[in-house]
């Protein structure tokens, strides 16, 4: 489904993805893990087509087609998708108007009709209550004066909306507390599934207790150093990176 | 001796002034005469029109505006909110009965010409406006305000008598003409006195049916003890017109009022609301929203100048600027010796969607006592990066996120219009403006 191949990339003229290769396949979960700095996050959102980053050599391929081809909105309507690290606050756009815009972009694309209010609000209600969305949160401006973890539920509550082919999730578990962690992995792998492939993005290994990966990687300093299977993320606790780092940097 | 006097007059005081009325019209006529000589137009060097060159007004050729211009009812239908319960109309700054709708107002609520009450028509009416009329705009200093007092003759007069409650909106509607090539000038009154524990909701609307015209409008407005007005004034004047308008408001004690100001039209506008909180506890909330697109100027200068304890004003203003448009905001709050406990914030944002638009913003605080709270914040910048590419990451055009941020943007001042035929009216217009100077944007 996705492919990824001797991915460069820079931001403002600093070189932060050295030569990426990446299969991902439907149905599978793959951990990527790495240390501050090591580019994992602009990996993620080199995917999603944030225009902050320039790629200078390589290709990535989505279901056949040229993903950096395409605008990070097109991205979207063909099923891909970015919990962000850091979800941006957009005063003055309710919450339900805004989830609920995203998913008719979706069907239009689909060809299916757009949702009335009484529909959506039918859906919304069968999928809040697995991450535990309130009245409130729909009410409010998008992320506006949302704690933490209620930014992150948001997302991962989007994700259950969007039902997306390849989900990414940017350091979603950062910040949550271990009852917020919970429910949001819960979200998440409700959301496993065979026609559906996942990318994890995390710098610690506690998250992947709860979304239990089945490849793990390594990146650092630009490039996928290691990679295995779910058991790597347990060494990678016990021994940090060191033991990767200095025999590859 | 003739000679004498014409060099100290004005050349706009030359023309023949309006005559008639009781003698103390004619002295506050003479007095605006007077006053616009001494002063004469204001120029950049002035403080307060630093960034408003007013020049194309000042050496304009402007014909005195036809009252009587034909205008029949179908030619308001199509004008911005024509469609309130209750509409006074003035046609180029003269009160026309025929196009007013004031049937079934309550009793004793006051509607109608200002000219038929300073002539004396009606006793009680009159004396009503000799105590009022003139009390509020400041020939002393400002030029424009003397320039229309010096032209005294009609407009519209609103009096909600102590405890009358207006249930519906009541519209005041300037229509400014100009007919063919030549431009010209009218001077738009009103006077509203809104009695104590009385209530009322007035929107002025200012429109025109195309040309070039100069409209230099002055509204006076005293709220009374613990009474409640809720004004609106919303600006359409046609792309070639100069609209000057100053609106002047008197807060009694514990009197609440919100004025929200909409400039949608009008190639050089200048708005300057001056509300003045006399009496403890009085509450004032001034909001405005501006569309700057093209080549025009919008500048809103504000004065709150709390003269009594107690008095919480809030303001927030905002402007949407596109092309090669400027704007200005000038926001002076004064805090008096006695107005201790005053609580004051003030807030300015502008959203430029061109990098050829401007704007220049200042916040003027001058404080005299010493327990007051006033905060002001200012922000001027272009659609929040982030903002866009987080709704496009959701599948969002971009000019869907686009179009979904500038709403977001003017709906923070849109939600607060009570009406809501009046809120569906300039929402209409400001996003089919907004649309049309998107795509020219997108095209070119």
């Amino acid at each position: 489904m996705l492919d990824i191949k001797k991915l460069k990339v820079e931001a403002a003229g600093a070189e932060i993805l050295r030569g990426i290769d990446l299969h991902v396949d439907t149905g599978e979960v793959h951990a990527i893990m790495g240390p501050n700095g090591s580019g994992k996050s602009t990996l993620a959102r080199v995917l999603a087509g944030h225009p902050e980053y320039e790629v200078t050599g390589g290709e990535v391929s989505y279901e056949g087609r040229d993903l950096l081809a395409m605008d990070p909105d097109e991205r979207a309507r063909e099923g891909v998708f970015m919990a962000f690290q850091y979800p941006v606050e957009i005063a003055g756009v309710n919450n339900a108007y805004f989830l609920k815009a995203a998913l008719n972009a979706k069907r239009k694309h689909q060809g299916q009709p757009e949702l009335d209010a009484m529909e959506f609000m039918q859906i919304i209600k069968e999928k809040a209550g697995l991450l535990d969305i309130d009245q409130g949160m729909l009410s409010r401006a998008v992320n506006e004066g949302f704690s933490g973890g209620e930014k992150k539920r948001n997302e991962i509550f989007q994700m259950a909306l969007l039902e997306p082919k390849l989900a990414i999730l940017d350091e979603t578990d950062s910040g949550l507390d271990i009852d917020a962690l919970k429910t949001v992995s819960s979200g998440v792998n409700a959301m496993r599934s065979p026609q559906r492939a996942i990318i994890v993005v995390t710098h610690y290994q506690r998250l992947l207790d709860y979304i239990v990966p089945d490849y793990v990687h390594v990146l650092t300093g630009g490039r996928i150093v290691k990679s295995g299977g779910k058991e790597l993320a347990l060494e990678l606790e016990k021994r940090g990176y060191g033991w990767i780092e200095p025999a590859l940097v | 001796m003739t000679t004498q006097i014409a060099e100290n007059v004005h050349p706009w005081m030359a023309a023949a002034r309006p005559q008639g009325g009781p003698r103390w019209v004619q002295d506050l006529r003479e007095r605006g005469a007077t006053r616009f000589s001494a002063l004469g137009f204001p120029t950049v060097r002035d403080e307060e029109w630093r960034f408003t060159n007013v020049a194309p007004i000042a050496s304009g050729e402007f014909k005195p505006a036809d009252g009587a211009a034909p205008l029949v009812e179908s030619q308001l239908a199509g004008l911005l909110y024509a469609d309130a319960r209750y509409r006074l109309v003035v046609v180029n700054g003269q009160y026309r009965p025929e196009l007013s709708r004031v049937h079934g107002l309550p009793a004793g609520v006051r509607a109608g010409s200002l000219a038929g009450t300073i002539n004396g028509e009606l006793q009680a009416d009159s004396e009503i406006v000799q105590r009022y009329l003139g009390q509020l705009a400041d020939v002393g200093t400002r030029a424009f305000d003397a320039l229309n007092t010096a032209r005294l003759q009609d407009g519209a007069f609103i009096h909600v008598p102590d405890g009358v409650i207006l249930p519906d909106p009541l519209q005041v509607m300037f229509v400014s003409t100009a007919d063919g090539g030549a431009a010209s000038v009218s001077h738009p009154r009103l006077l509203i006195v809104v009695g104590d524990m009385a209530q009322a909701r007035v929107v002025e609307t200012y429109v025109g049916t195309g040309g070039r015209y100069f409209a230099n409008a002055v509204s006076e407005v005293f709220v009374g003890e613990n009474a409640v007005l809720d004004h609106y004034k919303v600006q359409e004047d046609s792309t070639e017109a100069f609209h000057i308008g100053s609106m002047h408001i008197h807060a009694s004690r514990s009197a609440t009022v919100s004025s929200h100001s909409f400039t949608l039209g009008g190639k050089l506008v200048r708005n300057d609301v001056i509300a003045i909180l006399d009496g403890e506890g009085a509450e004032c909330t001034l909001n405005g929203l501006y569309l700057a697109d093209g080549e025009r100027l919008v500048d809103n200068h504000t004065t709150i100048d709390h003269a009594k304890a107690h008095c919480p004003s809030h303001e927030l203003y905002k402007g949407i600027l596109g092309g090669r448009a400027r704007a200005v905001f000038n926001g002076k709050i004064i805090v008096r010796p006695d107005a201790q406990k005053t609580n004051a914030k003030q807030t300015n944002r502008a959203l430029l969607l061109s990098d050829s638009a401007s704007i220049n913003t200042k916040p003027q605080l001058e404080i005299f006592a010493d327990d007051v709270k006033c905060t002001h914040g200012a922000a001027i910048g272009q659609l929040d990066e982030d903002a866009l590419f987080y709704l496009r990451a959701r599948g969002l055009t971009f000019e869907e996120a686009r179009d979904l941020l500038i709403h977001a943007f003017a709906g923070e001042i849109l939600d607060r219009v009570q009406i809501d035929a009046l809120k569906s009216a300039v929402e209409g217009e400001l996003y089919a403006q907004l649309a049309k100077d998107l795509a020219e944007a997108d095209a070119g």
